[in-house]
């Protein structure tokens, strides 16, 4: 048995498995370590302290940057989600039509919203509207604006999104509610969709995340002292000032609400992981 | 008998190239059980899901209760109405709750009141004898509890008929009987049924009549005693000791899987 054993066994060359991994563990963690002192020891911490830490303009931000800025990047985010998600409730459901002329209508949409930055299409929406529509006001001034612009981007992506989650409910279920009588139309809306919803409430809230810092665009729109965002609000602080700490606590406003989402949607997913299971 | 509560009549179904019934002609009175049964691929799901045209026919006529269902333009859902269904894989709601599985369609298909459609889920599952788990959730249920509901939730919407579409085939052997208890009683109390089943027992015991299919035609069509008991046909004797008698069967070069092979 002994003698197979040696006989079958190659002869070792150099490293056996378990030092290659530990030379290679031990290379990354050198790596990083030189990477995080060359940071800490070429940047000049005296002058970014100075930019962007200064406690006093800080200080002078609140509370305007909370009950101001902070607010209108959530309505503004809000109200483009609700635009959004109506819109793209409505052009998932003519992809997934029967009739013909709607399925490429709403590809067509979905193809040129997708394929076009966030920042044009508000450039088309304060710019190119108003030319092609004279006398017409989008209502809701620049909050009007604002929806229609966010709701247009993110109308395609929910679209997808929404597609794919009436796709993912089973076969059976709209059989099942055929089969006691509901109309197509009712099934979709008490059966199917609630369905969906419950699949796709991780990626919508992920949309909702991309929509809150897409709403920094409306700085591209020319907008009231009132109806400034935290980025505008920001980096008109930081150009009165001279000083760049109003966008570094206009960022941490941010951060405020995307982390928090970012964690619900993991806990989402991890849910919906183990309901799977 | 009357008239007859279903009647196909040269009934033909295509998937593609795919003929998968081939002229099915079948009358069922009222109160009448059918247990239809046949090798899988025989055509005879397609047939009963022709009954509430969850499938399209290709060609031919289905009447329930005297209403012509391939009309084109017949009511179909005041139709299926009249016709419940339960299927293989249940397919309750999973995003709502035992009674309000049996509610909802109630009150959006039939627009009873709120207090009836809660009085009527009780009664019906009270009939399955479920009632203790109105407030759970599908998810919380074993399969053989999910058919249940399923029939109740059927039964809950007043049909007239009723299509079993292999009901006890995804339930694990343990829990088949309480199943089949069920839909014994449902027969007992006059429901017209069609059943397809692999449940020999069930069909010896409780239908009226067993319609034996295969390759897309009716291929045997009279009393259980007969057709089980008895098959004059060697294709229906084939299926039954293969269906009784699992490990008798010897491999072979054809499998009835398929339809339109011809046995050998």
């Amino acid at each position: 048995m002994t003698d197979t054993d040696t006989a079958l066994q190659p002869k070792r060359k150099g490293l056996t498995r378990r030092q290659k991994r530990g030379l290679s563990r031990g290379v990354q963690y050198a790596v990083f370590a030189a990477a995080v002192i060359a940071f800490a020891v070429t940047a000049d911490w005296g002058r970014l302290q100075n930019q962007f830490a200064q406690a006093d303009i800080a200080k002078q931000m609140f509370p305007d940057v909370i009950t101001l800025a902070l607010k209108n990047t959530v309505l503004y985010t809000l109200s483009g989600f609700v635009v959004g998600l109506v819109l793209g409730m409505v052009i998932a459901l003519m992809r997934l039509s029967s009739v013909g002329p709607y399925r490429w209508l709403a590809g067509v949409y979905i193809e040129i919203f997708r394929g076009l930055p966030a920042l044009l299409i508000f450039i088309f929406v304060g710019v190119a509207v108003p030319l092609a529509f004279p006398g017409t006001e989008i209502p809701g001034g620049t909050y009007g604006k604002v929806a229609l612009a966010l709701g247009l981007v993110s109308a395609a992506y929910m679209a997808e999104t929404i597609r794919a989650g009436i796709q993912a409910v089973p076969k059976g279920q709209m059989e099942a509610a055929r089969s006691l009588g509901f109309s197509p139309a009712k099934a979709m809306v008490s059966i199917i969709i609630p369905q969906a919803f419950r699949i796709i409430l991780p990626p919508l809230t992920n949309e909702l995340v991309l929509l809150f810092k897409d709403s920094s665009l409306v700085l591209f729109l020319g907008v009231t002292l009132e109806e400034r965002e935290l980025s505008k609000f920001g980096r008109d602080l930081a150009s009165t000032t001279a000083n760049s700490t109003p966008i570094l606590v206009a960022g941490l406003c941010y951060l405020l609400v995307t982390i928090p989402l970012s964690f619900v949607v993991r806990r989402m997913e991890s849910k919906a992981q183990e309901a799977i299971r | 008998m009357s008239r007859p509560e279903i009647e196909v009549r040269g009934l033909h179904k295509s998937f593609g190239d795919n003929e998968v019934l081939r002229g099915i002609d079948l009358e069922i009175g009222q109160g009448e059980v059918v247990c239809v049964i046949g090798p899988s691929g025989s055509g005879k799901s397609t047939l009963l899901r022709c009954v509430n045209l969850l499938e399209e026919p290709t060609k031919g006529q289905v009447f329930v209760g005297g209403t012509e269902v391939t009309d084109p333009d017949v009511d179909i859902d005041a139709v299926r109405r009249r016709i419940g269904m339960v299927f293989q894989q249940f397919n309750l709601f999973p995003h709502l709750n035992v009674t309000e599985n049996l509610t909802l369609p109630q009150r959006r298909v039939l627009g009873r009141d709120k207090e009836t459609a809660a009085r009527v889920a009780a009664e019906n599952l009270a009939r399955v004898g479920l009632s203790e788990k109105a407030d759970a959730y599908p998810s919380s249920l074993s399969g053989g509890q999910q058919q249940r509901v399923a029939i109740a939730r059927a039964l809950a919407m007043g049909p007239e008929v009723m299509l079993f579409d292999e009901p006890t085939s995804a339930l694990d052997p343990e829990l088949v009987g309480d199943v089949l208890a069920v839909m014994r009683r449902l027969a007992r109390e006059g429901m017209t049924m069609m059943v397809v089943t692999h449940e020999m027992t069930f069909a010896r015991e409780v239908a009226d009549r067993v319609v034996f299919m295969d390759g897309g035609v009716i291929v045997e069509d009279g009393s259980p005693d007969r057709v089980i008991g008895d098959p004059q046909h060697e294709r229906t004797r084939h299926f039954l000791s293969r269906l009784l008698d699992p490990a008798m069967a010897e491999v072979e070069e054809e499998t009835s899987d398929q339809v339109g092979k011809s046995e050998p």
